[in-house]
């Protein structure tokens, strides 16, 4: 019962954790400071802004899924699967986390682009071109932000406990049915949390997809590429669109969190 | 007030870096740090070599970027002494010990893969069905550049990227995935083994004046000075017009 217990926290923990919030609010904080609050619902009418903030939602989201569809599987698989060479793959799933985002994006103009691997056959076959498009971006977005999701999930499935799909099992159930009435429903805090991992490293991604999608109003240019943008001539115009970026993805965030994730 | 704290934290983090200070006085020695446009990259890295050779003692370090970030830095309390920047503007942004002298200009040319296979001669031609073409953003001053140019000559066009940079233009050339962009001659002649440079007569209309100038209260002045001018003088120009730049 952590909770009652009337014992006062040890300093060594509550120094470092009090210097760590500093550390992560005090930017954010610097944001505030200097937002040009007089002009600010003027700049928030701006019709680019709208345009980037509505472009932005909805690659992060669409990454998400793509991601969900992807992942949870994959997370699966290192989980519950013997299979030789598995600490590599688990290995080459962080890849994206430690790879520079820009290094992320020439890798898939390399692979998707209209001289890549795949983006050749795609235009040949298909006419399909990925760069410079939504979908780009979609891509861009879900290459960066599914190890967030697989991490995530893999650690809630390492973490739950086997017995009850060994009963499912005994009670007949193939792997696939104790998968989509046992295992997902036991791991499904862990899928939402990694979820929301995912999307708000999908919100936030700026290197990937300015190399890959490239940047161009109302197709595939997001909130961090008009920032970046704005930076160049125009530093509260930056601030405000940093902060509107934040202030939707925290309410959306805070949102989501009481509704689905009960236990953190 | 806060400006100033940051200011001293990075003084104090140039000092260590250094090792050593400004105790070189008004000698001419010590060292210079120089805020340079990214498209300078080439040249001042081998004009800084020379100008080391040339004053034992005098030390020269650089920090390339966009102009931009560059004059932000600056104003936010970088320890610079000299500035070059690629445009006006951005000079105009900071506080400068003197009047800022434009040292080069540097103009637009097409980008194109080698050997030209979609035969752009000239603007109009990248308005033509099936051609992809990457220009700079509006906010950089190549696309600030190229808008003045696609101005001039009176062609509409739709690029499918605005590149935040002219580095990031050009690579859009050199991996194919675009068929051609407007990036300066410099860019084009670094690149010259991958990307061919088209040049267009509009281009004389929106040539960029790159200013150079020693910062107010740079604290190595004369060393500073001594690199302005080194810039300026026939050996520094040689370096520049090789690279594609033009004396203004």
């Amino acid at each position: 019962m952590p909770a009652r217990a009337g014992r006062r926290v040890p300093a060594p923990l509550l120094i470092p954790a009090g210097l760590g919030l500093l550390f992560l609010v005090l930017p954010l904080a610097g944001l505030l400071i200097r937002a040009p609050w007089a002009t600010l619902p003027q700049r928030l009418t701006e019709p680019g802004v709208l345009t980037a903030l509505r472009l932005s939602l909805l690659t992060a989201t669409l990454a998400t899924v793509l991601c969900l569809i992807l992942g949870v599987p994959l997370a699966w698989l290192l989980a519950r699967v013997e299979f030789p060479g598995r600490r590599l793959v688990r290995a080459l799933v962080t890849v994206p986390l430690v790879l520079p985002p820009v290094v992320g994006g020439v890798a898939l103009l390399l692979v998707f682009g209209r001289r890549g691997l795949v983006g050749e056959w795609l235009d040949s076959t298909f006419g399909v071109t990925l760069p410079f498009t939504t979908t780009g971006v979609v891509l861009a977005e879900a290459f960066v932000a599914m190890p967030f999701l697989v991490i995530a999930v893999e650690g809630a499935l390492r973490g739950a406990d086997t017995r009850y799909e060994e009963a499912a099992a005994t009670l007949g159930a193939g792997r696939w049915t104790t998968f989509t009435h046992v295992t997902l429903p036991l791991v499904a805090p862990g899928v939402a949390a990694g979820a929301v991992l995912c999307w708000a490293r999908a919100l936030g991604e700026f290197g990937a997809t300015i190399t890959f999608a490239g940047n161009f109003p109302g197709r595939t240019q997001t909130m961090p590429l008009a920032v970046y943008l704005a930076l160049e001539t125009d530093l509260q115009s930056a601030i405000v669109l940093s902060l509107i970026l934040l202030a939707v993805s925290v309410t959306i965030l805070a949102a989501l969190r009481d509704k689905w994730i009960t236990s953190p | 007030m806060r400006a100033r704290a940051i200011a001293a934290l990075l003084a104090v983090a140039m000092l260590g870096a250094s090792g050593c200070g400004d105790d070189a006085g008004a000698t001419g020695t010590g060292a210079v740090t120089v805020f340079a446009a990214a498209s300078l990259t080439e040249p001042f890295t081998t004009i800084g070599k020379d100008f080391e050779a040339a004053n034992p003692g005098l030390t020269v370090r650089f920090n390339f970027a966009g102009s931009s970030a560059l004059a932000t830095q600056i104003n936010q309390g970088a320890p610079a002494h000299v500035f070059a920047s690629a445009s006006p503007a951005n000079m105009k942004a900071v506080t400068t010990d003197g009047t800022p002298e434009t040292f080069v200009e540097n103009q637009l040319v097409i980008a194109v893969p080698e050997a030209n296979p979609s035969g752009v001669t000239g603007l109009a031609d990248l308005t033509k069905p099936g051609i992809k073409v990457a220009l700079c953003a509006e906010q950089v001053p190549c696309g600030a550049a190229a808008k003045k140019a696609l101005e001039a000559a009176d062609v509409k066009l739709t690029p499918v990227t605005l590149e935040q940079d002219v580095k990031a233009a050009l690579s859009k050339v050199k991996l194919g995935e675009v068929d051609a962009a407007l990036v300066y001659r410099t860019d084009a002649k670094a690149a010259a083994s991958d990307v061919d440079g088209v040049e267009f007569p509009e281009s004389a209309g929106a040539v960029n004046d790159y200013p150079i100038a020693v910062l107010k209260d740079a604290p190595n002045l004369t060393a500073a000075q001594a690199f302005v001018a080194y810039v300026q003088s026939d050996k520094g120009m040689a370096v520049l017009t090789a690279a594609g730049f033009q004396e203004p």
